[in-house]
């Protein structure tokens, strides 16, 4: 495992995170730090490193292997007003905590009549692409954002790795945050901004008139990587950063559609039942007259993700496909 | 051998018999064990609030059959001393933890009959504001958070509130109520890790009522004594006559003492029995009626009024001044209940997030 970020003045997503965990513990005392190895071993993708011997085995608290009761502990910690932020070395983990999340996270509130919020932070890894096989590998947010009470951010880019923490914490309610395995080692200027990251909209990544390409997390750099291709044969791509999964920004959709008239959806979840099968079944709900073309879908290939790696490579969604999807709407 | 009476490795599963005390339950002369009162006025209080618990659900019978509540009802009639007991040892800034068999500890924790009542009714002054009904009764004022309908769910939790009151330094205590049959479940042992890892401070209470809805417990569980497997995660555990209130006091005392010692969780097995159905569902087919009746001859309020009797601490007119009193504030509470007002439809998207609507009701 390496920590990247060798560069100087340049910040990796994962020194953005960790930057954005220093700044919460710091800056709240309630706030603390809880998972597997994310002490001692600086986590197992090395997001937590060094914070231990900053704020100590209190706040950096190593957990057993027990994800559904150190999840349920974090729902029981900000029950009582702690702010506590739990991280699950990947989503497929977290199927073994998904009672807790589901049934407890996020009904307490409404069971209560509105008496126990849960102030907390999940943050996990989800995807695939580095060969790392089946268990390891899903895309399972959109499975999150089906589930009322809860909110679910998929950060794509180092500023709302950086950013969008604080006010993930600063929401009374249960917060799950996807961080795209693939993006951890991405690297760019940071700008000096504290300003936090509204979490109620969706973002414009580059503007354009002719096709929208919506995505979000791992997706984002390949959806860019198409619109500079698409962009050289003429076709100016818009993309839209979802970074919210739940609840979904409608406007942000329907306006881009409003204007380019085409859409192509990328998520690296399976189609069948994703987060790219509700984008697309809102497009139909509320664009439909908009729409020049059907709306396309760039999901990956529906089997358990496979370790070879040109197996790998075409199961998920890559540039190409994203280019041919496009083709196909515009053409 | 019957159902309910694992003999392989329990010679006392069978009810003890009345009158006889099992000799672990009691703290009476050991050292430092702190006791109950055991004045008449506090036995008096015991039993008020071990009555008040039973009456308010022989009336959900009634009102179940009567179709005015509805949903799963999980009634503790026969487990009344375990709640009654337990909280007795627990002060106002301790926190408690219950499944959906919890109408017994919701009462017992200071919710009051008109807002359990009102729950069941569903309207917006019970409770929770008519959105959780019978198994979902929670009281934030009271540090009572719930109310949990999935087995070993709360455990979790109580590990997680103890966790934030360590954390601060603070001296309370978590009390996590759970049937037997949370043992058989994942979440009971990650959790026991996890709070003797930590060294939290929790005070687990297993409810034995020898059965998981119709399944008995030594055919849920391969081994049955349940307080030698939680003492093998390093945690103080003993198991205790369920029956009897002043024994589940005691036990209850000086395992909360011990936990607010700092040596982390505590166990306690509280043999008891549920004299009705799992849930007004269940037409019962699993037990011997012999067995009912045979528990029904330790019934924790006949227990303790007997007991109370022989000491001459209790006549006819006191008993009946007591019933007469939760008479008349279980019948306010039904009528409450009945004229409290109905949620309007447009308040259903209320408390999904903190957004959503005014916090609190
Ligand atoms: C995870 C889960 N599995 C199954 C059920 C269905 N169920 C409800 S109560 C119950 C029996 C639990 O028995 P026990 O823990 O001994 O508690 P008791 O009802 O005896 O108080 C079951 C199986 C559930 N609510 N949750």
């Amino acid at each position: 495992m390496g920590v990247g970020g060798t560069h100087e003045a340049k910040t990796t997503y994962r020194e953005a995170m960790r930057e954005a965990l220093r700044q919460a513990l710091r800056s709240d005392d309630r706030v603390f730090l809880m998972g597997e190895d994310v002490g001692r071993y600086g986590g197992c993708f090395g997001v937590s490193l060094g914070l231990l011997e900053e704020f100590g085995p209190e706040r950096v608290r190593d957990t057993p292997l027990s994800e559904s009761a150190f999840v349920g502990a974090g729902i029981g910690a900000a029950l009582s007003g702690m702010r506590p932020i739990v991280e699950i070395m990947t989503v497929n983990f977290s199927l073994l905590a998904l009672d807790q999340i589901l049934n407890n996270a996020a009904t307490l509130l409404h069971m209560s009549g509105g008496q126990l919020p849960v102030p907390l932070v999940i943050r996990m890894t989800t995807g695939a692409g580095r060969q790392l096989a089946a268990q390891h590998s899903h895309s399972l947010e959109g499975w999150y954002a089906h589930i009322p009470g809860i909110r679910v951010l998929a950060p794509a880019t180092l500023e709302d790795a950086r950013h969008m923490l604080a006010p993930a914490l600063a929401d009374p309610d249960p917060v799950l945050i996807f961080e795209h395995g693939s993006l951890y080692n991405v690297s760019g200027e940071l700008l000096p901004s504290t300003a936090p990251v509204d979490l109620d909209h969706a973002a414009i990544r580059r503007p354009g008139t002719d096709i929208s390409l919506i995505t979000y997390g791992g997706s984002l750099p390949k959806a860019l990587a198409a619109a500079d291709e698409l962009a050289a044969e003429g076709i100016s791509a818009e993309v839209i950063d979802l970074r919210t999964l739940r609840p979904l920004d409608d406007a942000a959709i329907t306006v881009s559609v409003a204007r380019t008239h085409r859409a192509v959806v990328v998520d690296e979840a399976w189609r069948t039942g994703s987060l790219a099968a509700e984008v697309s079944a809102r497009i139909a709900e509320e664009s439909f007259y908009d729409l020049d073309a059907p709306v396309e879908r760039v999901c990956s290939a529906e089997v358990p993700m496979p370790y070879a790696r040109r197996l790998e490579e075409a199961a998920l969604p890559q540039v190409a496909d994203i280019v041919a999807a496009a083709h196909r709407a515009v053409d | 051998m019957s159902l309910a009476h694992p003999t392989r490795t329990r010679k006392d599963s069978a009810p003890p018999k009345a009158g006889k005390r099992t000799t672990t339950t009691r703290g009476n002369g050991r050292a430092g064990v702190p006791s109950g009162r055991g004045d008449t006025g506090h036995r008096t209080d015991l039993l008020e609030s071990m009555l008040r618990i039973r009456r308010f659900e022989e009336r959900c019978v009634e009102l179940y059959s009567a179709a005015k509540i509805r949903g799963f009802v999980h009634l503790y009639i026969g487990e009344e001393a375990v709640a009654v007991g337990i909280n007795e040892a627990l002060t106002p800034e301790d926190a408690v933890v219950s499944t959906y068999r919890e109408h017994g500890h919701a009462l017992a924790r200071g919710i009051t009959a008109e807002a359990a009542m009102a729950e069941m009714y569903g309207r917006t002054t019970g409770c929770s504001g008519g959105r959780g009904g019978s198994m979902h009764l929670f009281d934030a004022s009271r540090r009572f958070y719930g109310g949990n309908a999935i087995v070993a769910g709360g455990l979790p939790l109580a590990a997680g509130l103890a966790l934030a009151d360590h954390m601060r330094g603070q001296p309370h205590v978590t009390c996590c109520f759970f049937g037997d049959g949370a043992f058989a479940e994942g979440e009971f042992h990650e959790t026991a890790n996890l709070a003797a890892l930590w060294k939290l401070p929790v005070l687990l209470v297993c409810e034995n009522n020898l059965y998981a809805m119709g399944t008995a417990l030594e055919r849920h569980e391969a081994q049955t004594d349940l307080a030698m497997r939680a003492a093998s995660y390093g945690m103080v555990a003993w198991a205790v006559d369920g029956m009897d209130v002043e024994a589940v006091e005691q036990a209850a005392r000086r395992a909360v003492e011990g936990v607010r010692t700092g040596t982390g969780p505590h166990f306690l097995e509280l043999r008891t029995y549920r004299f009705r159905a799992h849930s007004m569902y269940d037409p019962d087919r699993y037990r011997h009626k012999a067995e009912i009746e045979r528990w029904k001859e330790r019934d924790p309020i006949s227990l303790l009024t007997d007991r109370m009797r022989e000491n001459g601490e209790l006549g006819d007119d006191a008993l009946a001044r007591i019933e007469q009193g939760i008479t008349d504030e279980i019948d306010h509470a039904v009528e409450a209940a009945e004229q409290a007002p109905e949620e309007p439809v447009e308040h259903l998207f209320h408390h999904v997030t903190s957004s959503s609507a005014e916090a609190v009701h």
